[in-house]
């Protein structure tokens, strides 16, 4: 069993060990143990990784699991695009873990033994090299999540869990259809007639144009639901809202990933020819999203909404960076969607510690915190600040390259739209700034808020990598570029080559078909040369 | 020693500072009181630059040197490095910014003393001078906009230091969106730049950018003058800066004065040869600047708190700065943006020692029940120089300057000023005779408004209740040093630039320096030179314009103190009382822009994703449940309707079979 294995499936064995247990002291740590293990395993992957390759590394793969006929297998590694991803929820495993700590009070053991089976279903999304076995992760994720926001979320939580579950399904019932299609399509074509979901032998199949039109918009439309793109969003709000903090931080940080990584990894070289086609399309879902969602943001009373409305704005530069088709706004795409994880991550953390002291998530409950909880105003501010795009900080990295490389794009070609995703920056700073003044500034208005505690050490604790990480990655996120740039470089190489490829075919079909009429007229003409009527109609 | 090293230490000593006083103390509560040791350390990492500067300053050898730390992000084209440069133009603002800025933080020592958020203070006051290092020394655009925003985030968190009170946050969320909507064109400029010229390091862009097309050009420059109105608050965009005095008043001094609201004159000169390929953008930036002047100098007059009336002259000043960038006199925008930090430094830190007075009046007044008064109120002061001797003699000082009384360090900046855009009038650019015009009228009403201000503070009788026994007192030594330097400074400054009339121009230092053989800076070609006579004759009409303003001013305060005000208002009528509410651009904003986005989100937009968006998804979601629960009335249990239907199935099956 390689590396990426053991990255994957620890968090499941420390689920099975965690049944085991009575005492909650012993439930938390072992999840916390885990959690922990897997991260610094994890980082064996970092360590071993080689940036200048373009295939899949620390591979696992089993033979096929399905009788003759069906080439579909556990194909388990990690590459450019994936690496940071699987080390973003390894690193928020721990830190998940550490912020339910004492939030969680009832059932804490099916709490944590979900919380696990969810770490090892997200990072199964992220290395799974076969669509079949991606298919059954990304399904797998829908369950412990499920039962999350149902039974430790808000008021509202059934609603909501049914709601996330029922959007995400349309979506991926569609993609099972597309991919079962797929498979077959791909076997006729490159694997002697056997059915495969191998994602590198679907990325030597040229789909031909008129397929790839509508697995493309089956295959995005199940992402787009996960991003969430606009105008799917609207199952978003609702599932952070009600989900305890923990589910908050895996939802925005990891899960909504699997949408923007599902579109890099999948309908994008599996279809260029009809992602180029309708890249302006999603480019102008992206950027209305971007500027709805900062708006939207701003008209919400509670905290955790306006944080919610945020990651659709965030999500909109993602999505627009992977549409623009160049080198600096995909790689911009990928690097974003670590960023949001981790300021985002932290914004629902800490909005989670401020519900944890009063028991309310509204602006208007608070006011003037600054003066009472200096450590907490800090680490929001920061958190803000990085989640606003400051220069210096890692959000910036992501939208300048995002922006940088869309205004470039010949594919998207369009700079009023990108000068319209760039006034995002004015409004990300304007519901921002509106909460650090509603929750912050201000005297204190209500009594209760004046002996509100300032974090403790085990809060601290749990922030402050997610705050070195936001300098680091504004600071000196080279390092992490370097990771996915030949991976983004090759993709987008492929992507070109594949689509010209098909383009080619196209017209050589079409070339053919013509001269075949051509030769079926002619040979129509010589036929009826008697009965000219017959011929014409023929021949019309 | 290496200047590679040198500038290393020169940004690192300020950001060290800042996590030193800032978050140490955070979390060791107990350091939060040691005023001693964060204001030392504080001044220390800002005066120690200073030095380190000066010595680059004096063994620099024309050649610009470039300093590369590490690659920042490397994507694709992109290849941006944390890369500073040392030349004649980032070292000059790097002086301005290490030395004045060196002195505030030793003033705000005192006059931040006992106040509870004495570290955050210094430790934003670092972050600041750390970033603005970033601005001037950056060797490409986005390093420059890292302290261009960073400066901006240093702004938000001064000006809404004093926390408790939410008027002083709405104007940092003010001040921030402002420059955010500034910075937004910024943005957009770099990427245009960048798809032209795939790089945006200044040695690419400096060099092929003016050949560009003229229609990106022009775009470029546009974008790049609009994310300047922004931070140096020109129109349509400079509300922010008088709301800004909400800070403590030595941030206004540093930040609103001297260094942060500069740095529009200082990208334009430093991207003088890319502005000076867009002649019609020029046009605009000497128009915008000279309206901003005007329009700032006529809302001066009319204020009432001191730190308002050097706000708006603050606004004033930098319209013409921009207006000697709009003339291409790029140099000589740099040359006011130096007398400007030494005269305006002095005069808001001598505002400051006059609120630090008066304070304590007010205490008094207040402890003995004799009601409230606003320390920054001019109307209840007077009378000052009794009592703060330095405060007064300083402020004087810098008053005589920024009025441009001959000599003094404004004359020379400002003349120069007024004499490129004559010059560039001459040359055959008509719209440099407009704001050639309304400089000459700007110039009379500076020197009004500021022996206004300085007449009713410190001349006359004094206002305040019970001002036969209480008084303030002049402020301690570490506020009254600064003061000194920043005075003498604000008198001698000038003589670095001397007029073209004295020896050809050939001892104006600063042009050489900025505008010579090897210097960054370019200017505008003039064709036909004004003659020598003429030239002495603006001089002339300078001098002449700022001693009679000065004058005149001092004669009506002196004379009538407040009630000049009463006169003033009856004899201009509406226009003045329009310019005291400040020509309601603010309630235009509010009433347009802000209303639309806050009330178009909260209105609007949030009730259409509720009712619609997610309406439409509860509707597919109710219509699926509404058909279920239609379709579950088949499901009857009665084994003979079952029986029916398959036989209308069969018979079905059998007709298609038969006839399809």
């Amino acid at each position: 069993m390689g590396l990426t294995s053991i990255v994957i499936f620890l968090p499941l064995l420390g689920a099975a060990l965690t049944l085991a247990l009575r005492s909650a002291r012993a439930i938390r740590w072992t999840a916390l143990v885990t959690t922990t293990v897997t991260f610094v395993v994890s980082l064996g992957l970092w360590m071993g990784f080689d940036p200048s390759a373009t295939t899949a590394q620390f591979v696992d793969r089993s033979a096929a699991w399905f009788p003759a006929g069906f080439d579909v297998k556990y194909f388990v590694g990690v590459d450019g695009l994936s690496l940071l991803l699987v080390l973003l929820t390894t690193l928020l495993g721990p830190i998940v873990v550490l912020s339910s700590w004492t939030y969680i009070s009832k059932h804490l053991k099916a709490y944590y033994v979900l919380l696990l089976i969810l770490q090892t279903g997200v990072t199964g999304v992220f290395t799974s090299y076969d669509v079949f076995l991606f298919y059954i992760f990304f399904e797998v994720t829908l369950i412990p999540m499920y039962f999350i926001i149902g039974i430790w979320g808000g008021e509202n939580r059934i609603y909501a869990a049914v709601k996330f579950v029922l959007y995400t399904m349309v979506g991926s019932l569609l993609l099972l259809v597309a991919i079962l299609y797929l498979g077959y399509q791909a076997g006729d074509a490159v694997n002697a007639g056997v059915f495969t979901t191998d994602w590198y032998k679907l990325l030597e199949y040229n789909i031909p144009v008129a397929e790839q039109t509508w697995l493309f918009f089956l295959f995005a439309l199940a992402f787009a639901i996960k991003v969430p793109l606009f105008p799917l969003h609207t199952w978003l709000p609702d599932a952070h809202v009600q989900a305890p903090t923990g589910g908050s931080v895996i939802l925005a940080g990891v899960l909504l990933k699997m949408g923007t990584y599902g579109l890099v990894r999948f309908c994008l070289p599996f279809f260029p020819n009809a992602a180029q086609e309708y890249a302006m399309l999603f480019a102008v879902l992206a950027v209305i999203g971007i500027v709805y969602g900062a708006l939207v943001s701003r008209a919400q009373p509670d905290a955790k909404k306006l944080v919610a409305y945020s990651s659709v704005s965030h999500l909109g530069f993602v999505v627009l960076g992977i549409f623009a088709f160049t080198v600096e706004s995909m790689q911009g795409a990928l690097i974003q969607m670590i960023n949001h994880g981790l300021s985002t991550g932290a914004l629902f953390l800490i909005v989670g510690m401020l519900y944890e002291r009063r028991h309310t998530r509204l602006m208007a409950d608070y006011g003037g915190l600054a003066r009472v909880t200096p450590v907490l105003a800090f680490f929001m501010i920061f958190s803000v600040l990085a989640s606003a795009g400051l220069p210096g900080l890692n959000g910036f990295v992501g939208e300048f390259m995002i922006l940088l490389g869309s205004f470039k794009s010949a594919v998207i070609g369009s700079p009023a739209l990108i000068a319209v995703a760039t006034t995002g920056v004015i409004f990300a700073a304007v519901y921002l700034l509106w909460m650090i003044y509603r929750v912050f500034w201000g005297a204190i208005t209500r009594e209760e808020n004046r002996t509100m505690k300032d974090l403790n050490f085990r809060e601290v604790a749990l922030l402050v990598p997610l705050v070195v990480l936001m300098a680091v990655l504004g600071l000196a996120p080279n390092p992490f570029l370097q990771v996915s740039e030949p991976m983004t470089r090759f993709l987008l190489e492929s992507m070109e080559a594949k689509r010209a490829a098909v383009l080619l075919e196209a017209e050589r079909v079409d070339m053919a078909a013509a001269a075949f009429d051509g030769a079926r007229f002619e040979v129509l003409q010589d036929h009826s040369s008697g009965e000219t009527a017959e011929g014409k109609e023929v021949s019309e | 020693m290496e200047p590679d090293f040198l500038v290393r230490l020169i940004l690192l000593l300020p950001l060290a500072g800042a996590v030193f006083n800032g978050i140490v103390p955070l979390f060791v509560p107990a350091l939060r009181r040691r005023e001693g040791l964060i204001g030392s350390v504080g001044t220390a990492v800002v005066a120690i630059p200073f030095v380190l500067a000066l010595y680059l300053f004096l063994s620099f050898e024309g050649e610009p040197i470039v300093a590369t730390v590490y690659t920042w992000m490397a994507s694709g084209e992109l290849d941006l490095s944390f890369a500073y440069r040392i030349d004649q133009l980032s070292l000059l603002m790097t002086l301005i910014v290490t030395g004045v800025g060196g002195l505030i933080h030793l003033y705000s020592i005192g006059y931040m003393h006992e106040d509870p958020g004495f570290w955050r203070f210094f430790a934003y006051l670092n972050l600041f001078i750390f970033a603005m290092l970033n601005l001037v020394l950056g060797n490409n655009l986005p390093v420059l906009f890292l302290g261009w925003e960073g400066v901006g985030l240093c702004s938000y968190l001064l000006i809404g230091f004093w926390y408790t009170d939410l008027k002083n946050s709405a104007a940092a969320n003010k001040a921030f969106i402002m420059n955010r909507v500034g910075d937004f064109a910024f943005l957009l400029a770099m990427f245009l730049l960048f798809k032209e010229l795939g790089s945006l390091d200044f040695d690419v862009v400096l060099t092929e950018g003016p050949a560009m097309s003229q229609s990106t050009i022009n775009w470029v420059v546009f974008l790049f003058f609009f994310g300047a109105t922004g931070k140096s608050a020109q129109i349509p965009l400079y509300t922010w800066l008088p709301d800004a005095m909400a800070g403590p008043t030595p941030v206004s001094a540093l930040i609103h004065a001297a260094t942060m609201v500069t740095s529009g004159l200082y990208l334009l000169a430093r991207l003088s040869p890319v502005v000076l390929s867009a002649p019609a953008v020029m046009t605009v930036i000497a128009v915008v600047g000279a309206l901003t002047a005007l329009v700032a100098a006529t809302i001066a007059i009319t204020q009432n708190d001191i730190k308002k009336v050097l706000a708006y002259s603050t606004v004033s000043q930098l319209g013409y700065m921009f207006l000697a960038s709009g003339v291409g006199a790029f140099y000589v925008a740099i040359f006011h943006v130096m007398t400007h930090a030494f005269f305006k430094g002095c005069l808001f830190l001598g505002s400051g020692s006059v609120i630090h007075g008066m304070h304590h009046v007010e205490h008094e007044v207040a402890h003995h029940g004799k009601g409230a008064l606003d320390p920054q109120d001019m109307r209840t002061m007077g009378g000052l120089k009794k009592y703060m001797p330095t405060t007064r003699m300083t402020f004087l000082l810098s008053t005589l300057a920024i009025a441009g009384i001959p000599l003094f360090s404004g004359f020379f900046s400002k003349d120069e000023i007024l004499f490129k855009a004559f010059e560039y009038g001459y040359d055959g650019h008509v719209y440099a005779w407009f704001a050639w015009g309304i400089g000459i009228l700007t110039a009379i009403l500076t020197a009004v408004y500021m022996t206004r201000c300085y007449v009713l503070t410190f001349e006359g009788k004094e206002r305040w209740p019970m001002a036969g026994e209480v008084h303030p007192h002049e402020s301690p030594w570490t506020m009254t040093l600064p003061l000194w330097v920043l005075g003498v400074l604000s008198v001698v400054g000038g003589f670095v630039g001397l007029p073209a009339v004295i020896a050809h121009g050939e001892l104006n230092w600063i042009h050489h320096w900025l505008a010579g053989e090897h210097g960054p800076v370019l200017e505008a070609e003039v064709h036909t030179h004004v003659p020598l006579a003429l030239e002495w004759g603006l001089i002339a009409l300078g001098s002449l314009i700022a001693l009679v303003g000065v004058g005149l001013a001092w004669q009506w305060y002196r004379q009538h103190a407040l009630a000049f005000d009463a006169r003033l208002r009856s004899a201009f009528g509406k226009l003045y009382q329009w310019a005291s509410e400040l020509y309601h651009v603010d309630d235009f904003y509010r009433a347009t822009f802000v209303r639309a986005v806050v009330e178009g989100a909260e209105e609007g937009l949030a009730p259409f994703d509720r009712r619609v968006v997610d309406g439409i998804v509860n509707g597919v979601a109710k219509l699926t449940a509404g058909v279920s629960r239609g379709l579950r009335l088949l499901q009857t249990g009665i084994v003979q309707s079952y029986a029916v239907a398959i036989v209308f199935g069969v018979v079905l099956i059998i007709a298609l079979m038969l006839f399809g």
